[in-house]
């Protein structure tokens, strides 16, 4: 299948759950979907468009939590990058590691950083901060103050 | 029977970096495995955010120091990504140079590691000091045997001088007896097949659905290599093959990381044969507000930075995939059902990131000599003949 024959499938298969396509470049797209419907898109890509899975990183904005599943096409070379926007401060959204393994540690992480519930995930324990850290207290988001006051971790940079 | 757990971690003399694998074993099965990693956290994306676009990359090249390419590259590759600017060509094919550079230096530290897990520690000796000539030619072309501190958003920092050129090929070019020989010994080892051949199979199912990469992908027939699916760099210009077998255990692992290794070294001949003349740098004044992707293949596969700009010159998000975060749960459909003893090769199969920076050279301040290689070979076979002379063996 070539590049142009996938996006015009994408965006004829899911025209109700497509919000903005983005054609950044001949080797990135980004497509902004409805949250709910994360589940059908991702595994169509997955599943029937053989993509592989990427990674998924997680943005805090100032109005919403966005999330990026990026996936690629390797055989026509195309970058295909998801975005999700959760409104807040309902953020939650359901987890792609029932479709495939590979996402599930990325889910774990984004869980711990940004504090965003992936529905149907099988372990959400933490991945990477110790175990110390206090809950709801989340690194990455915007409004994250230092919580530690013997932390050395804001001093002299 | 009565389950046993053995706790592999987080300090243990087999891994030099800090994971905690929780082995459940049955008699000598392994039934259940849980991985926890977190020890080396040091929040580097947060760190990130705090930095321009410039000192990011002397900040995230220190994110390990076997790929200290890698990150680099695909970071470079993602703030071009944002503007959209082509490098010059003449940078493209020095990134090429020391990014293969850097995947020799690795996959021989990997074989002499796997040589040394298995208890075979002649292919470690010999492997880390082929490593070792690697390591001098990084250290003629960039001033650094580790941390090159070569890229830089839109091109590289240093130019390659042309009368370095003969003295690297040469250099290149010796190592390639020794590497023939090792090739030979360990792809036709008896002790080597037993210890490898049909452990830890990863199946094509497997490897696609956990996402795996690089080697640990290949390894199982599935044909993913990003210098070949999405080229970057000079990958395009010049011929190689991407090495893949199928059988997707440790020994096919091994065989992809040792053919590879050929494959670099003909990539860099490549490169310096078709190096072109020009500028290495294209002077990227701003950095505009957006987002970009920047990919490349590290030695143990894909390693992936996600940027986003606001127009400032700090990013507001920059996003750090390292290739052994997707291949690391593999370990899960590898390990169990195997036996005890064979978990730890098998963990050492995927090629975890270790740390390494150690020289060659020994300091003996007593007697104030300094020990080049030669006289610890001309050493060791000294001992070698006084315990032959010892046991009475002819």
């Amino acid at each position: 299948m070539r590049r142009e024959e996938v996006l015009c499938d994408l965006r004829k298969k899911f025209k109700d759950d497509i919000i903005e396509v983005l054609d950044k470049s001949p080797k990135r797209v980004y497509i902004e979907i409805k949250p709910e419907s994360i589940i059908q898109v991702a595994s169509y890509i997955f599943k029937d468009l053989k993509a592989r899975f990427n990674t998924a990183s997680g943005v805090d904005t100032r109005y919403h939590m966005e999330i990026l599943y990026h996936f690629l096409i390797e055989d026509i070379n195309l970058l295909i990058s998801l975005r999700v926007k959760l409104q807040k401060p309902k953020l939650e959204i359901d987890s792609l590691s029932t479709i495939f393994e590979g996402a599930n540690w990325i889910e774990r992480e984004i869980h711990e950083i940004l504090g965003i519930n992936f529905k149907g995930h099988p372990d959400l324990r933490r991945l990477l901060l110790p175990d110390d850290w206090p809950d709801g207290v989340y690194p990455l988001r915007r409004d994250y103050k230092e919580w530690d006051k013997n932390a050395i971790r804001d001093r002299g940079v | 029977m009565a389950k046993t757990i053995i706790p592999i971690g987080p300090y243990h003399p087999l891994q030099e970096e800090p994971e905690f694998f929780i082995l459940t074993v049955e008699g000598e099965k392994v039934v259940d495995i849980d991985v926890h990693i977190g020890y080396n956290h040091r929040g580097i994306e947060k760190l990130s955010e705090t930095k321009t676009f410039d000192q990011s990359t002397f900040v995230i090249e220190r994110i390990c120091g076997i790929c200290s390419t890698s990150h680099p590259f695909a970071y470079t590759r993602a703030v071009e990504d944002i503007i959209p600017i082509e490098v010059p060509e003449r940078a493209k094919y020095i990134r090429t140079i020391i990014a293969e550079g850097e995947r020799i230096h690795s996959h021989l530290l990997w074989l002499g590691l796997a040589g040394h897990f298995l208890g075979y520690d002649t292919v470690f000796m010999w492997t880390w000091k082929l490593r070792e000539e690697i390591l001098d030619v990084m250290e003629i072309l960039t001033g650094n045997r580790n941390n090159y501190a070569m890229f830089k958003p839109g091109g590289v920092r240093r130019d390659i001088k042309s009368e370095d050129i003969p003295v690297v090929i040469k250099k290149i070019d010796s190592i390639v007896p020794t590497l023939e020989m090792l090739k030979k010994a360990v792809i036709d080892d008896p002790v080597i097949h037993a210890r490898t051949k049909g452990i830890g199979v990863l199946s094509k199912e497997d490897a696609i659905n956990y996402c795996a990469l690089g080697p640990t992908a290949r390894a199982s027939g599935v044909a993913r290599d990003v210098r070949k699916n999405s080229p970057y760099g000079a990958y395009d210009k010049v011929e190689w093959d991407m090495i893949v077998t199928h059988n997707g255990d440790v020994f096919d692992k091994l065989v992809v990381r040792v053919l590879e290794v050929f494959e670099s070294i003909k990539i860099i001949k490549n490169c310096f044969l078709n190096l072109p003349g020009g500028e290495i740098d294209a002077n990227i004044k701003d950095i505009p507000p957006g987002e970009g992707i920047g990919h490349i293949e590290a030695p143990r596969g894909e390693c992936f930075h996600y940027v986003r700009s606001d127009g400032t010159n700090r990013p507001v998000r920059h996003k750090v995939r390292a290739p052994t975060f997707m291949n690391l749960p593999t370990y899960k459909a590898t390990v169990i059902g195997e036996d005890i003893s064979d978990a730890t090769i098998i963990l050492a199969a995927i090629d975890p990131c270790y740390c390494c920076t150690e020289r060659m050279t020994v300091c003996n301040t007593k007697r104030k000599k300094i020990y080049s290689g030669e006289d610890l070979i001309k050493l060791s076979r000294e001992k070698t003949k006084i315990l032959r002379n010892k046991m009475g063996v002819k």
